[in-house]
């Protein structure tokens, strides 16, 4: 269990880079890959591919609607496209296309969502994306993937790819601390134990998780012992192992760079309700709009902080002895 | 053949008339105006096998205007692709015709429509991959006129002319008549060559009730090289119908028993006058 995790953490490393890298292997083992963008190929990184692969590449314009159209055209003649622009332009100017194509026509295209949550901080509101999750996955046959580090989007991204049917992958714009060892095999559809604790359950996913296994170090100290649970696959989501947690622990919290309404929080609460309610507290955005700031600073003001994470863990355990 | 297809195009209009009738829902007047397209494309031109519909090497069909597809469902039936007898559960329950296009029920059905404003840019993505994939099969998108007011239409107009893609062909079912009165009053698109053609586009424009236009630009569509072609139909919406034609009341309502019987005449007066 612990080797899956790296003690202490690795160097901060840019998420778009890997993601960038993870692309141009992808090109290697799948050549019925091809790779589409809205012109932002150079700020996702997702241009790395285009300069290795140019005749796999296609740059529509800043055109989303038509990005995932173009997408849908090649996936009918049996190529496995993977779309790229920023993750709130899919998740609202693209939608449409999205629902009607991928989700309702099956379309085997794959959406790499960049700048994800709160990732683009500097630029503000209108570039965070923090409904994307609640909203891709309300899509029926739609999967949600979010990877945690640099090193969970190399070894997720091939799954995608591989994976029947529109998959939304969800990426950070930013630099941040490799948590995983080599050992870290993800499976789309479960969700991966990382540290064992018999007091609650800390549900995580994206680049929080390395927030929620620094929370749950804090918790040690006080006395409490947390269970985190990377759940890097929103939809479909591990319905036995959220049962599980509640079960074994008694108490969760989920951790998300999202708003509370609708992500990964309302997902585990949906399981919970119907199968085995337990207290369990939310870490997200609360239901507003952020501002612009330094990406840290930014996820700490808007209630993301590793004591944050503590606070709930506490929350959720008293509520669980009364 | 002339004869041929515009006979069928006139039974195939008996054939919707049936179906939106007995369900009463669906969508005439824009079903009516593409009729001659459809037979021209699925009983001569268009290079398919309805007993593989999946077939690698396929001419690809895009019907973006997915609302009129009554015909399309018409001909895809009598081609071949699923037996005629269901035609007349279109838009039932458990019906594997729906009311718009779904592509996992219907054989021969690429991509689902409904939405308008798809079909180009789903169409250059198609003709991209044909393209990468060394085939000689085309692409065909069938739009309506009212649909070119979506946005989308013209960022796919934009991605086909930048990669050049002569292979595929839109046709655009130029009837003048929208949802909520005529294009001109709903959301002027004229001029409508000069457009396509400011778009990078090869233009060519036919009656497109004439099935020898229709066959020839078809024909000429082929010949083209390094544009996208878009075939401008000027057509007629309810087309057969005296009353129903060129009035927006007949692009989603279903005919009462009386206006049922006088189309069914004045239709079999059609398929009469192509008789052999």
């Amino acid at each position: 269990m612990a080797e899956l995790i790296r003690e202490p953490f690795g160097a901060l490393v840019s998420m778009r880079k890997a993601y960038g890298e993870a692309l141009i292997e992808l090109g290697k083992t799948h050549p019925n890959v091809v790779v589409l963008s809205a012109d932002v190929s150079n700020s996702d990184h997702s241009g790395m591919f285009e300069a290795v692969y140019p005749d796999r590449f296609f740059n529509v314009g800043i055109a989303e609607p038509a990005l995932v159209d173009v997408a849908v055209g090649l996936a009918n003649g049996g190529r496995v496209p993977i779309a790229n622009t920023f993750s709130f332009l899919f998740a609202t100017r693209a939608l449409e296309q999205v629902r009607t194509h991928l989700c309702y026509g099956e379309a085997n295209v794959k959406l790499a969502g960049a700048y994800s949550g709160l990732s683009d901080s500097f630029d503000g509101p209108t570039h965070h994306a923090i409904t994307d999750i609640a909203i891709m996955r309300a899509l029926p046959n739609m999967t949600v993937v979010v990877p945690a580090d640099p090193l969970a989007v190399k070894k997720l991204l091939p799954l995608v790819a591989d994976w029947q049917g529109p998959v939304f992958f969800r990426l950070c714009r930013n630099e941040v601390p490799e948590i995983f060892t080599d050992e870290y095999t993800p499976e789309i559809g479960k969700g991966i134990v990382l540290r064992q604790g018999a007091d609650v359950s800390i549900l995580s996913c994206g680049v929080l998780v390395a927030r929620s296994l620094l929370a749950a170090k804090c918790l040690a100290e006080q006395g409490i012992s947390a269970r985190v649970v990377e759940v890097h696959t929103i939809k479909p989501l591990d319905r036995g192992l959220v049962i599980a947690c509640a079960k074994e622990t008694g108490a969760l919290v989920t951790v998300e760079e999202h708003s509370i309404i609708g992500g990964l929080g309302g997902a585990v609460a949906e399981v919970l309700v119907e199968n085995e309610p337990v207290p369990m507290e939310r870490i997200g955005v609360a239901d507003t709009f952020a501002e612009s700031g330094p990406y840290s600073e930014l996820m700490d003001k808007y209630g993301l902080s590793v004591n944050d994470i503590v606070n709930a863990a506490h929350r959720a355990v008293a509520r669980k002895c009364k | 053949m002339i004869a041929d297809l515009s006979r069928r195009a006139y039974e195939f209009r008996i054939q919707v008339l049936q179906m939106v009738y007995a369900r009463q829902t669906g969508h005439i007047g824009g079903a009516f105006s593409i009729a001659e397209v459809l037979t021209a494309l699925y009983f001569h031109h268009l290079r398919i096998n309805p007993s593989n519909p999946n077939w690698d090497d396929r001419d690809r069909l895009v019907f973006s205007k997915g609302h009129a597809c009554a015909m399309l469902y018409t001909a895809l039936a009598h081609r071949g692709f699923f037996p005629v007898e269901d035609l007349m559960t279109f838009r039932a329950l458990n019906s594997r015709l729906q009311g718009h296009p779904e592509r996992q029920k219907t054989p021969g059905i690429e991509v689902p429509a409904g939405p308008l404003g798809h079909g180009v840019a789903i169409g250059a993505g198609m003709a991209l991959c044909a393209r990468m994939d060394k085939s000689k099969r085309r692409v065909y998108a069938i739009l309506g006129d009212g649909e070119i007011n979506a946005g989308v239409i013209w960022e796919g107009a934009l991605v086909a002319a930048k990669y050049q893609l002569d292979n595929l062909k839109v046709i655009l079912d130029y009837n003048g008549v929208q949802q909520t009165g005529t294009t001109t009053k709903v959301l002027p698109t004229e001029p409508i060559v000069d457009k396509w053609r400011a778009f990078g586009w090869h233009t060519i424009e036919i009656h497109g009730h004439n099935q020898t236009q229709v066959l020839d630009a078809l024909d000429q569509a082929d010949e083209i090289h390094g544009k996208p072609v878009v075939i401008i139909a000027r057509t007629t919406k309810g087309k057969g119908v005296s009353f129903m034609e060129n009035d927006s009341y007949w692009h989603g309502s279903p005919p009462n028993e009386k206006q049922f019987q006088a189309a069914l005449a004045e239709l079999n007066e059609g398929v009469a006058r192509w008789q052999n």
